[in-house]
C-alpha cells in the first residue's frame, strides 16, 4: 500500500515543483555568491577582522551550504506541506477518499501509510537539498574551515571534522520535517481541499516561530516546548562544543509532537464521516 | 444460513438538526436487482454511505453476509463494490494504473487478466492506457464499474450511475447493469432518482421518503397490472357518474369528475369498459394508462406527506 502512495505522490506533477524550488533557490544562491562572495564574506566578517586574522578559503563549499541550509527554514517546511497537507484532503476533494474508504482497509492504516509515504517525500527532498547544496557548493567552492558566525561569537570548525555534522544536521532535519509532516496531516484529515491544510501549517510554523525567536520574557516558559523552537535544533551540530543534552532534548519534544500529530489524525479519521 | 448479502436494521443517522434517514431497515439478497428509490434528499447517498462504512449510524446495524459491519470487520467489504455518486478517480493516471490500484486494495490476489476481462466487460477495452482526464463521464463511469467489479465481489452498489450521462450513455449504462445482473450473476443494489431506470432494471426496490422506508418489495407485486391508472377524458357529462355508480364498473373507480374519469383496472378490461361507456352516451376523447412505477412513487410520497403533514 505504501508503494501505491508512493507511486501516487510521484505520479503528481506537483511534487517536482518542491524539487525544481529547492534547486533553483541552491542555486541562486551558490551563483550570486560565485558574483560577489568576496564582498559578502568581507562584510559578514567587518566586526571580527580588526581583531583576528582570518585566512584560507573562508567562502568555501561548507560555508556556502550552511548559508543555503539558514535560508530554506521557512521554505522547506512549506515544500513539505505542499504534499503531506494534500494526502488526505486532495483525496477528499477529488472524491477518491470515499472510493479508497469503500476498499477493505483499516482507516488507521490509510493514514499511516499516508504519513509514511509524506515522510518519505520530506526524506528524499532532503536528501535533494543535501545534495544540491553540499554537493555543487563544493564542487563550485571547494572544501573548507567553517567559519560558523553568529551573532554574539564565532565558531571555526576544522575541515575535517565538518561532514560529519552535515551528516548529523540532515538526520535531525529530517525529524523536523517529519513533525511538519505530521502536523500538515493532522489538519488535512479535518479538510476537504488542500489548501486549508497547506496554508493552515505554515501559518502555524511562522506564528510559533516568532513566538520562538522573540526575546520577552513572558515567551521563555512557552517556547521551550512550542516544536518551532526545536526543528533549527541541527543547528547544534555546528557549536563547539555540540551541546548534546539541548539536541537530545529537541529531538524528543518533536518525536512526541510527531506521535501527538500522528495519534490524533488516527483518532479524528477513524470516527470521521465521509460526505465529500 | 440467510440469503442476505446485506441486511440494513433499524439505521438512523442525523446531521445537526436535520435528520437524514430514521429508523430504516431493509435486506438484499442474492440475485436481486435492488432499486433504491428516492427524490434528492431523500437519504438515498446517506445510507449508501452507512452500508459502506463511509458514514457512521447514530442508531442501528449493517450485516455484510451475515456478519455485523464495523470498524473491526472492514475486511467484509471485499464482498462489495461501490461507485458512490461520481465515479471520481486519479485524473493524472490512466485508466489502467487506477483500476490496477484500486485491484490492489481489493484485499484478494487479483491476475492481470482478470483487469483485462473487467475491461472488457464494460468495454474500455483499448483506452485503458489513456489518461483518465481524457475520459468523457461515460467512460469514467465504466471505469468506476470496472474498478468495483475488479475483485468479483457479491454485491455491487451503484449510487446513482447515470448522473451526468447523455440519454445515449444512460441507455449504454442501463444495458451494462442489466447484462451484470443476467450474464455475470452480480446482485446489485442500484439508487437513483430516474424512476423510469429503476423500473426498467430493478427486481426489487424500496422507496425512501425524507429519510423513511415508504414501500419494499417485488417490483412485479408493487406494480401489478391490476392496479393500473386508466385515464379516460370524455365531453362534460354529469349523467355518466350516475351510470357508472349503478354499473358493475363501479368498483373500479378511483377519481370521478364530469369530464375525467381514472379506473384502477388491469389494462385488458379497458376495451369492454370503453365500449360500455360509448353505449352509455359518454363522448370519449382520450384513454390513458398511468401504471408507470412514476404514478406510484408520487402517489406513495404524497400520501406520506400527508401523513406527515408536510403538505
Amino acid at each position: 500500500m505504501l508503494r501505491l502512495e508512493l507511486y501516487k505522490i510521484f505520479k503528481k506533477p506537483r511534487t517536482y515543483i518542491s524539487f525544481g524550488i529547492v534547486t533553483a533557490f541552491a542555486l541562486v544562491i551558490q551563483l550570486a555568491l560565485v558574483a560577489d562572495g568576496k564582498n559578502f564574506i568581507a562584510f559578514a566578517m567587518q566586526g571580527v577582522s580588526a581583531q583576528f586574522d582570518i585566512g584560507g578559503n573562508v567562502l568555501n563549499g561548507y560555508l556556502v551550504t550552511y548559508i543555503i541550509l539558514q535560508s530554506l527554514l521557512v521554505q522547506i517546511p512549506l515544500l513539505i506541506a505542499l504534499v503531506a497537507g494534500d494526502v488526505l484532503a486532495g483525496e477528499a476533494n477529488m472524491g477518491t477518499l470515499r472510493l479508497l474508504l469503500t476498499k477493505p482497509v483499516s482507516r488507521s492504516k490509510i493514514v499511516l501509510v499516508k504519513f509514511t509515504a509524506a515522510v518519505c517525500y520530506a526524506l528524499l527532498l532532503l536528501l535533494w537539498l543535501a545534495v544540491i547544496a553540499l554537493g555543487l557548493s563544493i564542487l563550485f567552492f571547494g572544501t573548507g574551515d567553517l567559519v560558523n558566525m553568529k551573532s554574539d561569537a564565532f565558531v571555526v570548525l576544522l575541515k575535517d571534522d565538518i561532514m560529519w555534522r552535515y551528516i548529523a544536521a540532515f538526520m535531525f532535519a529530517a525529524l523536523a520535517m517529519t513533525t511538519v509532516a505530521a502536523l500538515a496531516l493532522l489538519l488535512s484529515a479535518f479538510a476537504d481541499n488542500s489548501i486549508g491544510p497547506i496554508m493552515g501549517t505554515m501559518g502555524i510554523i511562522v506564528v510559533l516561530m516568532i513566538f520562538s525567536t522573540l526575546d520577552l520574557p513572558i515567551f521563555d516558559v512557552v517556547k521551550q516546548y512550542l516544536f518551532t523552537t526545536h526543528m533549527v535544533g541541527w543547528k547544534g551540530f555546528f557549536d563547539d562544543p555540540v551541546p548534546y543534552d539541548a539536541i537530545r532534548f529537541s529531538a524528543i519534544v518533536l518525536v512526541v509532537y510527531t506521535i501527538l500529530f500522528v495519534g490524533t489524525t488516527v483518532f479524528y479519521f477513524r470516527k470521521k464521516d465521509i460526505k465529500s | 444460513m440467510s440469503d442476505n448479502i446485506i441486511e440494513a436494521k433499524a439505521l438512523s443517522k442525523t446531521f445537526g438538526s436535520f435528520t437524514a434517514v430514521t429508523d430504516l431497515s431493509f435486506s438484499i439478497q442474492q440475485g436481486d436487482v435492488y432499486g433504491f428509490l428516492g427524490q434528492n434528499g431523500a437519504g438515498k447517498s446517506t445510507t449508501i454511505r452507512m452500508l459502506l462504512g463511509l458514514i457512521y449510524p447514530d442508531a442501528g446495524e449493517v450485516y455484510i453476509k451475515g456478519q455485523l459491519f464495523n470498524n473491526r470487520s472492514r475486511h467484509l467489504l471485499q464482498h462489495i463494490g461501490a461507485i458512490i455518486e461520481r465515479p471520481n478517480m486519479y485524473l493524472y493516471l490512466t485508466g489502467w494504473d487506477n483500476l490496477k490500484m484500486f485491484a490492489r486494495l481489493s484485499g484478494k490476489p487479483i491476475k492481470e487478466q482478470r483487469l483485462h476481462e473487467v475491461l472488457e466487460i464494460v468495454g474500455l477495452k483499448g483506452r485503458e492506457q489513456d489518461k483518465v482526464k481524457a475520459y468523457s463521464q461515460g467512460m469514467k463511469q465504466r471505469l468506476g464499474i470496472a474498478i468495483a467489479l475488479v475483485h468479483n465481489p457479491d454485491l455491487l452498489i451503484l449510487d446513482e450511475p447515470t448522473n451526468g450521462l447523455d440519454p445515449q450513455g444512460i441507455a449504454e449504462m442501463r444495458l451494462l447493469i442489466q447484462s451484470l445482473s443476467r450474464d455475470h450473476g452480480k446482485t446489485i443494489l442500484i439508487s437513483s432518482h430516474l424512476l423510469y431506470e429503476i423500473e426498467q432494471i430493478a427486481t426489487r426496490m424500496i422507496i425512501l421518503h425524507r429519510g423513511k422506508k415508504v414501500v419494499e418489495g417485488a417490483v412485479g407485486q408493487l406494480l401489478d397490472p391490476a392496479e393500473t391508472l386508466m385515464k379516460v377524458d370524455i365531453l362534460p357529462d354529469d349523467s355518466i357518474g350516475v351510470k357508472l355508480n349503478s354499473s358493475e364498473w363501479n368498483r373500479h373507480i378511483h377519481e370521478m369528475s364530469a369530464a375525467k374519469l381514472v379506473f384502477k383496472m388491469h389494462p385488458s378490461q379497458m376495451p369492454a369498459l370503453n365500449n360500455w361507456l360509448v353505449a352509455q352516451g359518454a363522448q370519449v376523447l382520450q384513454i390513458r394508462s398511468s401504471h408507470s412505477l412514476e404514478a406510484y412513487f408520487l402517489s406513495l410520497t404524497n400520501e406520506a406527506d400527508v401523513k406527515a403533514g408536510t403538505v
